[in-house]
């Protein structure tokens, strides 16, 4: 499990997961979880694209993720979020399937963008998934105050000089990035189970936004590893380890929270913020 | 006058048989998602509507293990996921939003398992393109029949609901005092969203569905005020996509690659897209016109 082939898949892995809590953390916070599924999905139909022409897939990616990310942002000023994520995506997916019957892609290959592949991460990968996962992580850094503070109360934000339409085309442009770095090893499909169900169950256990940062992080890495360690056993796709762990932690963070409350409401203790 | 029909229409496409069933149940499911995606318009609830339809790609790689009509594997995976999304779902919108994505990231890892199995297990890998992209000109009559039938069950299903829905969609508080169940008219709304989408992934594919339901919504919205008369628009926009992009389906076969049709879903995709945008050209005009007003009188 430790051997050669696989120390590429552990590190990219572990990137993966970090920058998959940090942002992830944001998203739930935001309420953006659609935004998270429809970049890397329609980012999937680049790879296709990219194919096509015979370009390096990671390039497919990252041009569709960021045509993605800014097409939402811009139809979302003139209409609701939710209904320009869905346009965006489904014009993004509709050009996928013209890629597809136009090229002569391998089914299987396609199965392995889709759903993550162990196996599939090369020695020249790592560098370029290093340093955007670098990039991702400082500008959430450096937007911290400004993103934390128009994602809770956005008119406040307003009000102190924060413009939060900028702010959400900044964002946007960062999941792009992290989603489109994460593709070729959770897949398209389950790097925002990934993205959204550490940092979920992350905010139940804890209100303090450091923490439920830091936690998230944790959690993530955790179900990353489990993840690959479980489908390097058994065979089985990683990304559905990720998406059940995903799911779990989840759950027990909903059921901690349920039960930390009725216990402070019996002891009449200050309840918890969730 | 006939030459430019012919060139329009290519010869042949009214008598072709899958043409015919393609219409008819492309069509159908165009009508429904227009209607049901008002309101998924009006209540925000387009990542559910994308969630449940890619969720049907469970479903479908199920039902290919277990052996039985993908049909049923599509609609049973649907309604259970809608009856969990409701029972996790919170009541504010971000809450929502969450538990949304959750219950999308389970179905999707299970989806992975399932499809993994049955390449294993009965080595069709074209299995995985054939339940997630689905197409249109595949559809057998006879479950085209069915579809027709349980997509008016969940038009008739909105219908009944109208008006309730349409308060409680506007405003919560005001159907709350009202006296309307505004829990239960959600998940009978909920439920009903998840027949209608999955039918459509299964009939025109993930994609189209998602299309279909949130695309000709948006597009009357921004046409008119009237609800009623918005829910006529967005009907007849579904269908005149649908029906513009088989046309144009047909036809690609002989445009280059020579001999290889381009995907009804691109067209279909591309047309409600353009619908959309066109839609938004009068709102621009009056807001870049009110601007200039503006900018008159101020300076």
């Amino acid at each position: 499990m430790f051997s050669g082939f696989m120390v590429n898949t552990w590190t990219v892995a572990t990137i993966v997961a970090v920058v998959a809590g940090v942002v992830g953390f944001f998203i739930v916070l935001r309420g953006s979880s659609f935004v998270a599924d429809a970049v890397p999905q329609g980012a999937f139909a680049g790879a296709a694209g990219a194919s096509l022409i015979g370009v390096s897939t990671l390039v497919g990616l990252g041009v569709f993720a960021l045509i993605g990310a800014l097409g939402i942002g811009w139809l979302g000023r003139r209409s609701r979020q939710d209904v320009a994520t869905a346009l965006a995506l489904v014009v993004m997916l509709g050009l996928g399937a013209l890629f597809l019957s136009l090229s002569v892609e391998y089914a299987p290959e396609i199965y392995s963008l889709l759903f993550g592949e162990v196996l599939g991460v090369s020695t020249s990968e790592v560098a370029p998934v290093a340093a955007i996962g670098a990039v991702c992580v400082a500008a959430i850094i450096v937007m911290y105050r400004p993103l934390m503070l128009s994602s809770v109360m956005p008119e406040l934000g307003e009000a102190r000089g924060v413009r939060s339409h900028r702010m959400e085309m900044c964002f946007l442009v960062v999941v792009a990035l992290a989603t489109s770095m994460s593709l070729p090893v959770v897949g398209a499909l389950l790097i925002f189970s990934l993205m959204v169900g550490p940092p979920a169950a992350a905010r139940s256990f804890t209100s303090k936004p450091l923490l439920a940062m830091a936690l998230s992080v944790v959690i993530a890495l955790a179900t990353v590893w489990a993840a690959i360690a479980a489908s390097y056993t058994s065979n089985w796709p990683v990304g559905f380890f990720v998406g059940a762990l995903g799911a779990v932690s989840y759950g027990t963070g909903r059921g901690w929270a349920a039960w930390h409350r009725t216990r402070a409401a019996r002891g009449n203790a200050r309840p918890l913020a969730v | 006058m006939t030459h430019l029909l012919r060139m329009i229409v290519e010869p042949g496409f009214f008598g072709n048989a899958p043409v015919r069933v393609a219409l008819l149940a492309g069509g159908v499911v165009a009508l429904v998602s227009g209607v049901v995606g008002m309101f998924t318009v009006l209540r925000g609830q387009a990542f559910a509507g994308h969630a449940l339809a890619d969720i049907g790609a469970t479903g479908g790689s199920g039902a290919f293990l277990a052996g039985i009509n993908p049909l049923w594997g599509f609609v049973g995976i649907g309604v259970v996921a809608a009856g969990i999304m409701e029972m996790i779902g919170i009541r504010r919108p971000r809450g929502r939003d969450v538990a949304t994505g959750i219950v999308l990231g389970a179905g999707l890892g299970l989806a992975a398992l399932f499809l993994y199995w049955d390449a294993t297990f009965s080595n069709t890998t074209g299995a995985t393109i054939s339940v997630l992209f689905g197409s249109m000109f595949v559809i057998s009559g006879s479950t085209a029949g069915v579809i027709v039938v349980f997509s008016l069950l969940a038009l008739t299903v909105v219908g009944l609901l109208y008006r309730p829905l349409l308060l409680s969609s506007v405003s919560t508080d005001m159907a709350t005092v009202r006296g309307v169940p505004v829990r239960i008219t959600g998940l009978l709304y909920l439920l009903a969203m998840a027949v209608a989408v999955s039918l459509a992934a299964l009939t025109i594919g993930a994609i189209l569905s998602t299309a279909l339901l949130v695309g000709p919504a948006a597009t009357a919205l921004r046409l008119t005020s009237k609800t009623g008369l918005a829910v006529l628009w967005s009907g007849l926009i579904g269908i005149a996509a649908t029906w513009l992009g088989i046309l144009l389906a047909y036809d690609s076969f002989y445009w280059p690659p020579a001999q290889h049709g381009w995907p009804v879903s691109f067209f279909v995709v591309t047309l409600v897209f353009v619908f959309y945008l066109l839609a938004q050209l009068p709102a621009v005009g009056r807001l870049s016109g009110a601007r200039a007003r503006r900018a008159r009188n101020g300076g």
